[in-house]
């Protein structure tokens, strides 16, 4: 496979710069009442980040909380159905809590307690992220607080029942479209008004300075372990990268480890809900335009008047009009390429992981699967594709038995 | 001179503080902002601000969340708030008018075009609740083209360092907030105001104007004695929110609680 990039030499890793800004996105577009405690997160951060006792206590979180490394896995049966490029998952749906958003929520609560910050406040929208922090703030006795959107309340009544068991207030935000852009106004809203106690886990790379660079580098885990897996069990590197992108947490998790290896291809897989030319997606980066929300500027979807609008996607996670503003960054420079499936095709890959693999997906790394299967049945049997599974698919259980016409 | 500073210059001179009423832009149904207008000029308002909706108010309460998305249900937008200050001129040609609303609405038109139409519809100051200075360098020089005052929020958090970045690149007024959290919140603390505006005041000139928490005659008269002006918000709205299924009792609600302000203001002592 030939390459995807076009400036040669440039280098992709080292963004943000020290305003947040990845070329012309990212930044902090936020009211003045944030700029103070942004920047008080933003030293901490930087200061923890480079300081020893800090990363000993994750990494060994990492491993005997999260349960990492996570394997790569060799999946066979999918590769032979799809007759093409050998496909490897990296299996993030086999941590703690079912996918890879505990990478975060571990290292964030961290910082938190080392802060000296007494109550955890969290955006949901599919859940997973919710229950990823209400998990970490229980472990270290902290209050918990997850705003999710009413819609989303319903679509996920599992995940909201496990947040509750774990400790965590649920609340239910009723304002916009009640799901999960209008969670995060309703987290930020919490955070401004209790910013001395309050610590803000934002669940993906969106947010303003210093969120996506530090929701990135907790991530990161995935792609430093998958680099090192795929050589020590292919002997080489991959030449192609899939991840699915809602806010992109996972994704850049996964391809910034590989950003400077110029011959991995990289794609970026967001949905196509109905489908790209019915308007009912949530494909930012694929169908939308640049614009500034929740405290960045990146791709949004959004009206002809700058207001934002609904997406659709039958996975949650996904169900999201921005995108975390590196990603937006690596479009433009051509780094990453960014595609979109629609829900049928997502459904379809999730039913044929199950099938051949005993392997069930999330719907948000379905969208993953059935891009790679794509890729991988035009490409030889000599090539790689690396896949991230972000996360389990036993939350989706009702949704798909739904669609399928089946009542559990 | 702006019109803005001209107002603060004339209302000094006479010993008066400035009184800033907030209503949103359309709500509850586009017929009912331009007479709005008008009303609360006469009830004592020296400046308007004029939100413009937006689908993510995220520093906003539920007061004004729920006036954005009244108004966005009758899509109202950037233009179309233009329009109403527009003809609003036709018959004020002195109380400046201030928008305040978020970024992205004004990055989509563009912010010359944006900057260009505001002045051409008699728009006197705007104030885009989430783009700090550091990230305003484009959209200032747009503004200061046109002679449009570009406001700035300074909020408790605020430290010496940014009050001289905002200062710097403010004109008009700066626009302190009183409390931290979002607009409408309560528990104001008249003390601690006074203190933040010292520290403001060493640094700059400018007029200060205080808003978010200030919501009846009481909480409007203690600010007056501190501050050049004072912003009252969703207090208002509240008063057009009771009224929406009534929009004609709409303008008394509100001149109302405006006429109770000036009152309150006027009689306050320094
Ligand atoms: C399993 C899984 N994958 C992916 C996502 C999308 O988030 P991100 O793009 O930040 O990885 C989610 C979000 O809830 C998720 O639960």
């Amino acid at each position: 496979m030939s390459s995807n990039i076009q400036s040669g030499s440039k280098s992709f890793t080292s963004l943000p710069d020290s305003s947040g800004h990845f070329g012309e996105y990212g930044g902090m577009f936020v009211a003045e009442t944030l700029m103070a405690p942004l920047a008080e997160l933003r030293f901490a951060y930087e200061r923890y980040r480079d300081d020893a006792r800090f990363q000993a206590e994750l990494d060994a979180d990492l491993a005997n909380y999260v349960g990492r490394p996570s394997p790569l896995y060799f999946a066979e049966h999918l590769t032979e159905k799809v007759g093409g490029a050998r496909i490897y998952l990296k299996r993030e749906d086999l941590n703690h809590t079912g996918a890879h958003k505990i990478n975060n929520t571990v290292g964030q609560i961290l910082l938190a307690r080392n802060m000296g910050k007494k109550r955890i406040i969290a955006e949901t929208g599919a859940g997973q992220h919710g229950v990823a922090t209400a998990t970490v703030a229980a472990r270290l006795g902290m209050e918990c607080v997850v705003y999710m959107g009413s819609e989303d309340i319903k679509r996920q009544a599992l995940n909201v029942y496990r947040m509750r068991l774990l400790g965590a207030e649920v609340v239910a935000v009723e304002s916009g479209s009640k799901t999960l852009k209008d969670a995060l106004n309703e987290a930020m809203r919490d955070w401004v008004t209790n910013i001395d106690t309050t610590f803000y886990i934002i669940g993906t790379v969106a947010g303003p300075h210093p969120y996506p660079a530090m929701v990135r580098d907790f991530q990161t885990i995935i792609g430093r372990e998958a680099r090192q897996q795929i050589q020590e069990q292919a002997g080489r590197l991959p030449d192609a990268l899939v991840a699915c992108v809602g806010g992109g947490s996972n994704a850049i998790g996964l391809f910034y480890p590989f950003l400077e290896d110029k011959d991995v291809a990289i794609y970026g897989v967001e949905a196509a809900g109905n489908g790209l030319q019915t308007g009912r997606h949530a494909a930012p980066l694929c169908a939308g335009r640049p614009g500034v929300l929740h405290g960045n500027r990146t791709y949004l979807m959004e009206d002809s008047d700058g207001q934002i609008i609904e997406t659709h996607s039958i996975s949650a996670g996904l169900d999201y009009p921005g995108v975390g503003p590196e990603h937006a960054w690596l479009k433009d420079v051509g780094r990453a390429e960014y595609v979109a499936i629609a829900d049928d095709e997502a459904l379809d890959a999730f039913h044929s992981l199950t099938r051949v693999e005993g392997i069930i997906p999330a719907l948000e790394s379905s969208h993953a699967v059935a891009y790679a299967s794509k890729l991988a049945a035009g490409m030889s049997p000599d090539e790689i594709v690396l896949v991230n599974l972000s996360g389990r698919g036993d939350k989706d259980i009702h949704t798909v038995a739904e669609r399928d016409g089946i009542k559990v | 001179m702006s019109r803005i500073t001209a107002c603060f210059e004339k209302l000094k001179k006479s010993g008066r503080k400035v009184l800033i009423p907030y209503v949103t832009a359309g709500d509850p149904t586009p017929a009912v902002t331009l007479p709005l207008m008008h009303e609360m000029v006469r009830a004592g308002a020296d400046i308007i601000e004029l939100g413009v909706p937006f689908s993510d108010p995220m520093a906003d309460g539920p007061v004004i969340q729920a006036a954005s998305e009244r108004a966005l249900s009758y899509q109202i937008s950037l233009r179309d708030v233009m329009d109403m200050v527009q003809r609003f001129r036709l018959t004020d040609k002195a109380t400046p008018v201030i928008l305040m609303g978020y970024l992205n609405p004004i990055e989509v038109m563009g912010y010359d075009t944006f900057a260009r139409s505001a002045a051409q519809a008699g728009v006197d100051g705007v104030l885009t609740v989430d783009l700090p200075p550091e990230e305003g360098h484009d959209f200032l020089a747009a503004l200061n083209e046109q002679l449009l005052d570009p406001i700035f929020l300074i909020a408790p958090t605020s430290t010496e360092e940014r009050i001289k970045l905002i200062t710097d690149n403010a004109s008009g007024f700066v626009y302190y907030v009183a409390i931290k959290g979002v607009t409408g919140a309560s528990d104001l603390d008249v003390d601690d105001v006074a203190a933040h505006l010292e520290k403001i005041r060493k640094q700059t000139d400018l007029p200060i104007g205080v808003g978010f928490g200030i919501k009846d005659a009481d909480s409007a008269a203690r600010v007056a004695q501190v501050a050049d002006a004072v912003v009252v918000g969703s207090a208002i709205v509240k008063r057009v929110a009771e009224h929406i299924d009534a929009p004609e009792k709409i303008n008394d609600a509100v001149t109302g609680l405006l006429g109770v302000l000036r009152h309150a203001i006027d009689t306050a002592e320094d």
